[in-house]
């Protein structure tokens, strides 16, 4: 398994990658992590997760689970309804802890410091986090992405309006609303809305951006752009996104895991988990024999 | 058709019939109260009402001035103590409490809501009115506080919890604390109901007559501070109504009509924040 990212990474040609990266609609360093890309030994992932166990009360929703995120790249996780996916990916920012009742075992890394021993709002600051239903506050849509900002104190007053103005160009929604920053949030589209909550949670800087099923609740062309924009961002922020398309899974996702009752049945690059799959389970479901 | 089922339809018919009878007696009532009270007060309402003291035994004409301000004052102190604390309990038992001390929270609140308010009154009287040798507005004002702790704390509680998990959630995955999550986002998006609640709360205290008998007692005159007894429209109507004389008899419908109708304006005032509060969300 751990040579499967160095294979992931001399597929691409960096000058190929900063091509795609260059039609973003981004304008700050490309630079940041593509070097170490194509060096042959696999770079330390940004995120690993080991022997992660959850429990809800008396029921066990994880089982052993271990996975890396490397740097830059977009992981999906998929499966089944129930399967563990959102759980483990609710535990990555230990959003899941404040449910009533919930434990967890295991160790979580974020560039080597323990997640679980970390100070959480700094945690949830780097690790953000886009929900399945979109979930702007009842504000502005200033007000909005400028909330994480100004919670964690990251910027002046003054300074507010340049990040609000390049996090909704990040979330590509700059363009629909930057004549109504000052309406409500919840006179958006759903598509939007969810684009907002994208640009909310890229607002404070994160190094890790967690989605879960950001597209369930929208039509097609609003998840197109959503797909677009996960691939446009990137470069940026290492991105886990879980999905019940597998469509999409193969659209954005660079890697791809695979979740059947708690257990991560297998991971791979998102082609070999598609076209290739090495465990029986994971043909079954890609190929839609259950789920 | 057979006796069974004469029975049946029979028995069927005399419900409906006694439970739409009671259900007119209900509605009935309220306007009857009404009626009698605009009928009897509406010409006894004048802007001397509003504007002058209170005559002396068996004088005709005079007001209910100090009344008014009085209860404004009783009021005031009753909000300034019991809506912060019943928020703020409100606020525990949604976001924060712990299963077993906010279940005993929440049955303590219920139990202090059917305390009879008479008992209110001598609980107070024995808190603030015996160790100052005083009837005061303050002590009427915190014997009315405790009646308003459990019901906005109550109503409180009711709309925070109804505010979606996911609104909490997104604002704690963006790094925000617990507290600053429930004041930033969970009790903005809960103000509007939490606003009528305190509206209710209040109209229904500064209605009650029982507990400022012992505490505020009255007044015929301008009280010259907090520590004064002070006059106040529910025991004013209760002093006059059972009165020998016929003025003070009208000046007792009078107050209890004004007091009627800001109550009713408290509730539609109440309603109205309600209704306008939901902005319809697009999907």
């Amino acid at each position: 398994m751990s040579s499967t990212p160095a294979r992931a990474k001399n597929d691409r040609s960096p000058t190929e990658m900063k091509t795609a990266y260059s039609e973003a609609p981004v304008t700050e360093s490309t630079q940041s992590s593509v070097p170490q890309q194509v060096q042959a030994t696999p770079a330390q992932p940004k995120m690993r997760a080991s022997n992660v166990n959850f429990h809800y009360g008396t029921f066990k929703a994880l089982h052993d689970v271990s996975l890396e995120f490397p740097a830059n790249k977009v992981t999906a996780l998929i499966g089944p309804s129930g399967c563990g996916k959102s759980t483990f990916l609710r535990s990555l920012n230990r959003i899941n802890e404040t449910l009533r009742g919930t434990r967890i075992e295991g160790d979580i890394r974020l560039d080597g410091e323990d997640v679980l021993k970390m100070d959480v709002t700094s945690l949830r600051r780097r690790v953000g986090m886009v929900f399945q239903r979109p979930n702007p506050f009842p504000k502005s849509i200033f007000e909005n992405v400028a909330y994480g900002v100004r919670v964690n104190g990251l910027a002046s007053r003054s300074e507010l309006p340049d990040i609000v103005e390049k996090s909704l160009r990040r979330a590509a929604l700059w363009d629909e609303v930057r004549d109504k920053l000052h309406d409500s949030a919840h006179a958006l589209s759903g598509g939007q809305q969810q684009r907002l909550c994208i640009a909310r949670g890229l607002a404070v800087d994160p190094e890790v951006l967690l989605l879960d099923e950001p597209c369930s609740a929208l039509d097609p062309i609003a998840t197109a752009k959503i797909e677009d924009l996960l691939v446009a961002i990137k470069d940026q922020c290492t991105i886990v996104i879980v999905t019940h398309n597998m469509q999409q899974a193969a659209r954005v996702a660079d890697n791809t895991g695979f979740f059947l009752l708690g257990r991560l049945i297998e991971h791979d690059r998102t082609d070999v988990i598609f076209k290739n799959p090495s465990k029986k389970e994971t043909e079954d479901y890609i190929t839609g024999r259950f789920g | 058709m057979t006796a069974r089922n004469i029975y049946r339809k029979s028995l069927n018919n005399l419900m409906l019939t006694l439970t739409g009878v009671c259900a007119l007696v209900t509605v009935l009532v309220l306007f009857i109260i009404l009626a009698y009270l605009v009928y009897n007060g509406a010409t006894s309402v004048d802007p001397a009402f509003f504007t002058q003291l209170p005559k002396g035994t068996g004088e005709v004409g005079g007001g209910m001035a100090n009344a008014i301000l009085g209860s404004a004052e009783i009021v005031a102190i009753a909000s300034a103590i019991g809506i912060p604390i019943g928020f703020f309990t409100g606020v525990y038992l949604s976001e924060w409490g712990g299963a077993a001390f906010s279940f005993v929270v929440r049955y303590m609140c219920d139990l202090l809501n059917g305390v009879p308010s008479i008992v209110i009154g001598i609980f107070a009287w024995i808190i603030i009115v015996r160790p100052m040798h005083q009837f005061s507005a303050l002590a009427g004002g915190f014997a009315l506080s405790l009646m308003l702790i459990p019901i906005t704390a109550k109503s409180t509680e009711q709309f925070l919890v109804d505010i979606p998990r996911a609104l909490r959630e997104g604002s704690l995955a963006l790094g925000a604390t617990k507290w600053r999550t429930v004041a930033s986002v969970v009790v903005p998006a809960a103000r509007k109901g939490i606003m009528t609640g305190v509206i209710l709360g209040v109209a229904r205290v500064s209605g009650e007559s029982a507990p400022l008998l012992f505490t505020s007692l009255n007044n015929q005159y301008w009280s010259t501070g907090l520590t004064e007894p002070t006059a106040s429209l529910p025991v004013m109507i209760y002093s006059h109504a059972i009165s020998p004389y016929d003025d003070w008899h009208r000046q007792a419908w009078a107050a209890g009509l004004v007091l009627l109708v800001l109550v009713l304006i408290a509730n539609i005032a109440a309603r109205l924040i309600l209704t306008r509060g939901s902005s319809p969300a697009r999907g």
